[in-house]
């Protein structure tokens, strides 16, 4: 214990000596501590994000999409789902609350000489209640609308303010592409999502009108379909699994041709995703600790070499070869931690400051900063270990020569 | 033990390099050292005399020879337990000080107290105490380029005693000094000879300096021209 309090004390009293060295070397541990604590900590956040972003959808939501999923992104092409459907899941499966079908595409909105690009949802008045959006002025589609595929329209804040500006939203002519509705709603504004996508950035439809008008056909990209209460969300996911079954003449598992997901799914996917990123940057981040790791080892042979005459003097007064090994291994250890505690610090910083910008929340993983101390200092022992054993062997006769 | 000298060297050989470099720095030498003996060893460089030292003080491994300290065969000895043999028995003086350049006179007297493992307290009062007994009680705090060179030769002289040793070796003590420092710091290792019955070995090609010891062993070629005990002194073994 004396001998490793003595070898510590003689490793900092070296190391102060020589500070802007001490410093330069352990940057480079800095750097990669700080590096692998930033990435994982703003992946987790970005993680904590979706889940948050995701409960916040509710928990009694089932998407149905057609195609066959394999793995987080890829789809085989399918028969789209339609509207009847929608209207099958809505009348045949029990503790179904709403249902509403989902057609998407994209136009240009233009009033008065300006233009948008956005979004058009084709959808029922379901749409708002399956996704708890509210209405800030004005109403949404009649069920004679609906049916009808009547040109009115239901803008987000964004729409407005990028295409009215400040005239009066409702009753407003819009024209969509070739399409030209009458505003007859306004949604409250809902913000971004995780992605960073605005939410507020589109334009509600009677599905038919999109179907007629704009996409040229009769498919469903998404059905989304709510619970009456949470407690029978997989009651329903099973039914509306089993009747997409029947009506889409599946008779084994593997040729099931549509998925029914829920939100925690959707989460887990999504996770996966963010996860596989953070491991990735981390593993990058992880190569410049051992970039430090080298630099560590190339000063200290360094040092082990400008000190031969003080490793010869103490080897004639009484150390062992052990004790001059250990001597420079905690040396080059107490770089790394050196490099490694504040590393933590900017790391948890820089973690602070990531999920500021992109706006997830901090995330600082005890687990992480203590694995990050101690694999700087197991760099420095790997990486003190070759020099610190030349110093071991020098004869000492040789040593005390050396100039 | 009891009728074993100190140190007792037996056809002690150490070449260098092989083939037409082959360098006999030593070949083939006897000795014994009894304890408390204060040697002086001479002869021209290149005569041996610093490898002998150094081989006396396990510093350098013979090539051939047995070399027993305290009865102890040294020669099949690795570079640990040589280590161990100087941190126990003996002390160095050297004719550069070889003194830690950035510590202070006391935390150079106290590094081969570390080694022994003492206590940091012990280590401090011992090393003082070490500093007062060759005069420089008030220049502990003093690193080695504040001191002059008499002084730092007595700082390691302080290093080499504090751990109370069986044997100093000494290697050209003075060489750096001028004459008055240097009989300065031979009336030193005299007085720290008598008082404490340490044994001693110094080599030195200053025959002013030989003559404070009791025995003058003279190399030429690797080997022992002659070993002849110094006229006058008391207690010549």
């Amino acid at each position: 214990m004396r001998l490793w309090l003595d070898a510590l004390r003689l490793a900092i009293t070296q190391l102060a000596r020589n500070a802007s060295r001490t410093a330069l070397t352990s940057l480079g541990v800095l750097i990669g501590v700080a590096a692998v604590i930033a990435m994982v900590g703003l992946g987790q956040g970005a993680t904590a994000a979706i889940e948050q972003d995701l409960s916040s959808l509710g928990v009694n939501l089932l998407f149905v999409e057609a195609g066959v999923r394999r793995g987080p992104r890829a789809s085989l092409p399918a028969e789209p789902l339609d509207l009847a459907d929608a209207d099958a899941i809505g009348r045949q499966v029990r503790h179904v609350e709403a249902v509403a079908p989902v057609v998407a595409a994209e136009a240009q909105a233009a009033f008065g000489g300006r233009t948008w690009d956005t979004g058009l949802q084709g959808t029922t008045a379901a749409w708002l209640g399956v996704l708890g959006r509210e209405l800030a002025a004005g109403r949404v589609f009649t069920d004679a609308e609906d049916r009808g595929g009547a040109p009115v329209c239901v803008l987000g804040p964004t729409v407005v303010e990028e295409v009215l500006g400040t005239a009066d939203p409702l009753g407003a002519e819009l024209r969509l592409g070739a399409l030209t509705c009458t505003v007859i709603g306004v949604l409250t504004p809902e913000g971004e999502n995780t992605f960073g996508m605005d939410q507020d950035d589109l334009v509600l439809l009677p599905i038919r009108a999109v179907q007629r008008r704009v996409v040229g056909s009769t498919a469903v990209s998404q059905i989304l379909v709510s619970a009456d209460d949470p407690e029978h969300m997989s009651a329903v996911a099973r039914d509306v699994d089993a009747l997409m079954r029947q009506r889409r003449h599946v008779t084994s598992d593997s040729a099931v041709d549509f998925s029914v997901r829920d939100t925690r799914e959707l989460a887990e996917m999504l996770g996966s995703i963010t996860t596989v990123l953070t491991t990735f940057l981390a593993a990058v981040a992880g190569v410049s600790l051992l970039v430090g790791g080298i630099g560590i080892m190339n000063i200290m042979l360094v040092s082990v070499t400008e000190r031969t005459r003080e490793i010869g003097i103490r080897l004639a007064v009484g150390a062992l070869p052990s004790d001059v090994r250990l001597q420079f291994l905690v040396e080059a250890a107490v770089l790394a931690v050196f490099g490694g505690v504040l590393g933590v610090i900017v790391g948890i910083g820089g973690t602070a400051i990531g999920a500021t910008v992109l706006e997830v929340p901090v995330v600082v993983d005890p687990r992480i900063v203590l694995l990050s101390v101690g694999f700087s200092a197991m760099v420095g022992v790997v990486f003190g270990w070759w020099p610190a054993s030349r110093a071991a062997r020098m004869e000492p006769m040789e040593a005390l020569r050396h100039l | 033990m009891s009728d074993e000298p100190l140190l007792r060297l037996r056809g002690v050989a150490r070449h260098y390099g092989h083939g037409d470099s082959l360098v006999r720095a030593l070949d083939g030498i006897d000795l014994d050292v009894p304890r408390g003996a204060f040697l002086s060893f001479m002869g021209p460089s290149g005569s041996g005399k610093s490898t002998a030292l150094n081989t006396l003080g396990c510093l350098d491994v013979p090539t051939a020879g047995s070399y027993r300290f305290r009865g102890v065969e040294v020669t099949t000895l690795g570079p640990k337990e040589r280590a161990l043999l100087r941190r126990h028995w003996m002390g160095f003086v050297f004719q550069g000080f070889n003194l830690l350049p950035r510590s202070t006179a006391l935390e150079n007297v106290e590094l081969p107290l570390g080694y022994r493992g003492l206590p940091v307290r012990e280590r401090r009062e011992r090393a003082l105490q070490a500093l007062e007994d060759v005069g420089l009680g008030g220049r502990s705090h003093h690193r080695p380029d504040e001191l002059s060179g008499g002084q730092q030769q007595r700082v390691a002289i302080a290093r080499a005693l504090v751990v109370a040793p069986d044997l100093l070796l000494a290697d050209e003590p003075t060489g750096n000094l001028d004459t008055a420092t240097s009989l300065e710091v031979m009336e030193l290792l005299t007085r720290l000879h008598a008082d404490r019955g340490i044994t001693v070995v110094m080599v030195t090609h200053e025959d002013d300096m030989a003559a404070f010891g009791q025995r003058i062993v003279r190399f030429r070629d690797g080997r022992i021209e002659a070993d002849e005990a110094v006229a006058g002194a008391g207690g010549a073994a």
